[in-house]
């Protein structure tokens, strides 16, 4: 096996085009690779469609940037914030440019990554029903249940196949084999049903690392085709067993995005004078550390042996 | 009884009650997270949460959530697993209560928080649904957390992300869904609850501090009284103690 280790910068340009239809994160409010959402405005890549259930105000950060041309997903905002300033914009006067939405719920997109991992044609939910989302988004269709004799509405989801899927990973090693715990959210059925993945893994480790656990192990090493080296990649999210979230981050970027010009100076800030990942790192200096989890709380270890 | 207290404290404090003990709950993003901390804290010492992340806990994390994701949600939770395992048990009817947060909602309790306007006319862009249209759709009773102004509950929403009772009566089953309804909106004026036969949101409970007429004066339909209306009783000393306890840093309370 070759060893997929690039740079972040490289995983980006090499890996992305513009108008990929894109995972960046899908466990909701953890691990959201925001250094990625960073490096995609810095690379000023253009139409991509944003998939994720809730991907915390990653999503309000790349439509304000104008990378984004739609959003398939269930929530747009700053979670702890409350509204996304920048979707509003989007919509609503068509600043920086106008946005298409592709409405889901969380459990209708988790479906719908669920049918594109396994090649189903559609997948029949019992959600739904009742919503204007099947409405606003005619790719759900309703239909009679053709297994009940007595009236059984149930809604179609269309199977969903993102071009990419990025995720921060806590460790992985250099041939893309990565170990994931704690809430997963929709991680694996995005992974399994994207076209390829990339990693931000926060530590790199030895091979026999990630094969003493394979249960931890949540989408194959296979389906990875670029693997970089950064810590922190997730800020200012948390990742469990690693970072706390950065509330105060979030709060900041809620406030300083409500008018466009304030949005544009903290994107200057925080995203575009800086080069790459590591100086938003050197730049956060002690607020980094102190996010950092310095205590333990290890998992007891589970018995593989054969024999 | 604690003589000091806010009107949110108040409003989560009454939201926690809804919740009966021994219940498995789904728990919304933002407030009902607090809620369902300060009922497992208080009465409910054995009601299991779940959260769309993909989380069971029984024991409410020991430090402050900014969302359910955050570390201390991790540890020692029952379960960690994917959205798809605990949206999957709501699907199967294994959720007793779901419990939302709204931005606008109608007198038959469905719940817009994605187009104010509607989709074709909108006005103002909200969030979306998050979970918050699977929990509506398939937990067996559904409990909401708003404020309560005159355009925050209104006679008909706009667009329905979250369905309530659709249009009253049988609306909710025809439209196929097997279980399920309003159960209770906490405000911060008050509780509304469904009632008579087409099930439109009545006043309940009017909270310590503020009047039937003023309620009403806040509600954007003619809100009917419910036969059973009491007054909310103030928070206890304990309750507070919960609630302070979850919201350490007052940041959900503020």
């Amino acid at each position: 096996m070759q060893s997929k280790l690039v740079s972040l910068k490289e995983a980006v340009a090499g890996f992305i085009k513009d108008g990929d239809r894109l995972v960046i994160g899908a466990s909701l409010e953890a691990a959201i690779p925001f250094a990625a959402t960073f490096e995609l405005i810095r690379q000023n890549k253009r139409q991509l469609d944003l998939i994720a259930p809730i991907s915390d105000a990653s999503a309000d950060m790349l439509i304000g940037a104008g990378c984004a041309g739609s959003i398939t997903g269930a929530w747009v905002g700053n979670v702890s914030g409350g509204l996304g300033h920048n979707y509003r914009r989007a919509m609503e006067q068509g600043l920086p440019h106008p946005l298409k939405v592709n409405d889901f719920s969380n459990f209708s997109l988790a479906m719908a990554l669920m049918a594109g991992a396994y090649g189903m044609p559609f997948v029949p939910v019992r959600s739904l029903l009742g919503s204007d989302i099947t409405q606003s988004n005619p790719d759900h269709k309703i239909l009679q249940n053709p297994l009940s004799e007595a009236p059984d509405p149930v809604v179609l989801v269309k199977p969903l196949v993102p071009d990419v899927a990025i995720f921060s990973v806590p460790r992985s090693d250099v041939f893309g084999n990565a170990h994931f715990w704690g809430s997963l959210g929709v991680v694996q059925e995005a992974a399994l049903a994207a076209k390829s993945v990339i990693l931000l893994a926060d530590e790199i480790v030895e091979p026999a690392v990630i094969a003493s656990d394979p249960n931890r192990v949540i989408f194959p090493g296979f389906k990875v085709k670029a693997v970089a080296h950064e810590p922190a990649s997730q800020y200012p999210s948390p990742m469990t067993g690693c970072w706390k979230r950065d509330n105060a981050f979030f709060n900041d970027y809620h406030q300083r995005s409500r008018d466009r010009e304030g949005y544009l100076a903290w994107l200057e800030e925080w995203v575009l004078s800086l080069p790459d990942h590591a100086s938003l790192r050197a730049k956060l200096g002690t607020r980094l550390d102190d996010l950092r989890i310095k205590g333990t709380a290890l998992a007891a270890p589970a018995n593989f042996a054969s024999e | 009884m604690s003589s000091k207290y806010s009107t949110q404290e108040l409003m989560i404090i009454a939201s926690a009650r809804e919740i009966k003990d021994g219940e498995v709950v789904f728990v919304g993003m933002r407030l009902p997270i607090t809620a369902f901390g300060v009922a497992r804290l208080t009465h409910a010492p054995n009601a299991v949460g779940l959260f769309e992340v993909g989380i069971a806990r029984y024991e409410p994390a020991k430090d402050m959530l900014y969302t359910m994701s955050d570390p201390p949600n991790q540890q020692n939770a029952a379960w960690c697993t994917g959205t798809m395992q605990v949206m999957g048990l709501l699907q199967g009817g294994q959720v007793d209560a779901g419990f939302i947060g709204g931005a606008e909602i109608d007198r038959f309790g469905n719940i817009n928080t994605s187009y104010i306007g509607g989709h074709k006319q909108m006005k103002t862009k909200l969030p979306g649904s998050g979970g918050a249209a699977d929990i509506a759709a398939m937990s067996k009773r559904l409990l909401a957390i708003m404020n309560h102004e005159p355009h925050r509950l209104v006679r008909r929403v706009g667009y329905v992300t979250s369905p309530g009772g659709l249009d009253g009566g049988n609306a909710r089953r025809k439209a196929g869904l097997r279980w399920g309804g309003t159960g209770a909106v906490i405000t911060d004026r008050a509780i509304l609850k469904p009632y008579g036969e087409d099930g439109e949101l009545h006043l309940f409970s009017i909270h310590p501090g503020h009047t039937a007429l003023e309620v009403k004066n806040h509600t954007g339909w003619e809100l009917k009284d419910h036969p059973d209306q009491m007054q909310t009783p103030e928070p206890t000393r304990i309750e507070m103690d919960a609630l302070h306890a979850i919201d350490r840093d007052g940041f959900w309370r503020g």
